[in-house]
């Protein structure tokens, strides 16, 4: 791997991250606003599927509850504006905080569990929150709540500017990856791998397999939460649909997409499958019929997803 | 059995196991003493394995006693285990496939190399982590292969990191659950080379089918027959018991071929 920097996939790699911050400049010179918001809404949910990817591709864990912290993030944001505290120096860190407290608690209870198991009980958690935050008549119940103002940021940074708050998600979205990339690297990340690999063999050689998985849990919860912080900026807008076990399971095909396991995988996955939704919805609205076979002959003929096949164009 | 020779390193007491209406362990005892290779063998589902998984704490026993070191670690977890300095290979291979033979043994080495909570600097990048490691696998004739995939070596080479695996833990006490199974004839020889030269340094626990390797390289061997121990000493005193032949009619000519 070491052999040659210059591949395909690393060259595609940096293309995209090169037409992703000049991106703002194309939407200025043509006045397209339009790919502009599209691709705000594309780095944000790249942000969140890079979270998954965290415990999913490195640490194994199939979580099928992600979009829960895209919802708690975005309500902690929602409701602190709802009750007038529109600081993003306080909605942030709250949104952050409640992300990790729910994953601790969630983790704490799912990691019990293996497998189908461990699926099953992070959806049914990730559909309690949605029936709860359904039930929060003041904040909006079923329909959701509406955010009249975004985080302020005591004037460092305007969120309402299309641009900056574009630079805002993108640098978040670096910043994540960049984590993450320590992370996988670091000795903890070696040890939540190699749980993945073998869990008998690392409690073996003298590791608490769970005390590990339930710390990356948390890390992925959080950063999570901070693209659900995001979202909501984005939409202006929270409400329980987005916790939906559907989100959930788009998030984990955006993973599956990009190729679990790779550091910008889920970057392409998310680029590939929200520009496809976008392209095919305008053609027809039954656009998932389309999307289901393409995600098939992925998992069927592309294993390790875009940043798969890349991988191994370089190879030869 | 203790006498004066010393305080046993391990100790086994009066333990029991049952799976559904089968005692696999059956009121076992077994002391270890520092420094012997101590074998232990004995017919297909004698509870070889069963007795190595209670050892390392992957299987706790219905009732009975193990003291480590001097420490009571019955209800010790494994990955505890591993720490105070009990380590072991596994009879079926158990590695981390999709990492290199280097990952392994550094992995193992940084278990027991302060905590593991550490998320920024670059693990692969700790040179006395990777030296270790890499010591170790020149150790059993690995130091080569150090960046071939797990799922890329051969089944002898395996077997090998197996053990540079559980050496890079600094074991007191090595339970080695067949070494040699599924080897050929000069992968064995190596592997009983091998064996030799690290029983002058840790203590060695084998259970092995391999008579040969056993005879050869056993200072006390211990004959288990459906969870039960049914004679214990030295290999000529093994080789000439009676209830011994009795129990491996089969592989009787195994037991007595060398003497």
């Amino acid at each position: 791997m070491k052999s040659s920097t210059i591949n395909a996939r690393n060259v595609v790699v940096a293309l995209v991250a090169l037409g992703l911050t000049l991106l703002p400049v194309y939407s200025a010179l043509t006045g397209n606003i339009f790919i502009l918001t599209l691709f705000t809404r594309i780095i944000i949910f790249a942000l969140a599927a890079a979270s998954l990817n965290l415990i999913m591709g490195y640490g194994g864990m199939m979580s099928f509850g992600h979009a829960a912290y895209l919802g708690i993030g975005g309500y902690a944001v929602g409701i602190l504006a709802f009750e007038g505290i529109g600081s993003g120096f306080i909605q942030w860190p709250v949104a952050l905080a409640a992300s990790a407290l729910y994953a601790l608690v969630i983790g704490a209870l799912s990691l019990r569990t293996r497998g189908v198991y461990f699926i099953m009980i992070t959806l049914a958690f990730a559909q309690m929150a949605y029936y709860v935050t359904s039930g929060l008549s003041r904040y909006g119940g079923d329909d959701g709540l509406t955010i009249y103002k975004r985080s302020t940021f005591g004037g460092l940074i305007d969120l309402s500017n299309r641009t900056q708050f574009y630079y805002l998600c993108l640098a978040c979205l670096f910043g994540g990856i960049y984590l993450i990339w320590r992370i996988v690297n670091s000795r903890f990340g070696m040890v939540v791998q190699g749980v993945r690999s073998n869990e008998q063999r690392m409690q073996a050689i003298g590791y608490h397999a769970n005390r590990y998985r339930l710390v990356c849990f948390v890390i992925s919860g959080t950063i999570c939460g901070l693209a659900g912080a995001l979202l909501a900026n984005n939409t202006d807008f929270v409400s329980p649909a987005g916790m939906y076990w559907t989100r959930s399971g788009e998030l984990m095909v955006m993973v599956v997409f990009g190729g679990m396991g790779s550091l910008f995988g889920p970057v392409i996955g998310t680029i590939v499958f929200l520009l496809l939704e976008e392209l095919l919805s305008q053609f027809t609205e039954y656009w998932a019929l389309i999307m289901g076979p393409l995600l098939l002959l992925i998992v069927l003929f592309a294993r390790g997803g875009i940043m798969g096949v890349l991988g191994r164009l370089s190879r030869d | 059995m203790t006498d004066s020779a010393g305080v046993p390193l391990l100790r086994v007491e009066n333990l029991i196991r049952s799976f559904g209406g089968i005692k696999a362990t059956d009121n076992l005892s077994l002391d270890v003493l520092p420094g012997e290779l101590h074998a232990i063998i004995g017919p297909n589902g004698a509870g070889k394995t069963t007795l190595i998984s209670q050892l390392t704490g992957q299987l706790m026993p219905n009732s009975g006693a193990i003291h480590f070191a001097g420490r009571d670690v019955t209800a010790v977890p494994a990955y505890q285990r591993s720490r105070l300095g009990l380590a072991r290979s596994f009879q079926i291979t158990s590695l981390l496939r999709d990492f290199t033979a280097i990952d392994n043994v550094a992995i193992a080495a940084q278990a027991h190399d302060g905590h593991s909570f550490r998320f920024w600097g670059a693990a692969r990048k700790e040179k006395h982590l990777r030296d270790a490691a890499q010591a170790a696998l020149t150790r059993v004739g690995l130091g080569q292969r150090a960046n071939v995939l797990v799922s890329e070596l051969s089944h002898g080479e395996q077997r090998e990191l197996e053990l540079a695996v559980a050496l890079a833990t600094k074991p007191q006490l090595l339970l080695l659950d067949e070494p040699m199974a599924g080897l050929g004839v000069t992968e064995s020889a190596r592997m009983v080379a091998l064996l030799k030269e690290l029983r002058k340094e840790v203590t060695i626990v084998l259970v092995e089918h391999d008579m040969e390797a056993v005879f050869a390289l056993a200072d006390r061997i211990t004959v288990l027959v459906y969870g039960r121990v049914i004679a214990s000493g030295d290999p000529d005193a093994i080789r000439n018991n009676e209830e011994v032949k009795r129990a491996y009619l089969g592989d009787q000519h195994a037991v007595t071929r060398h003497g």
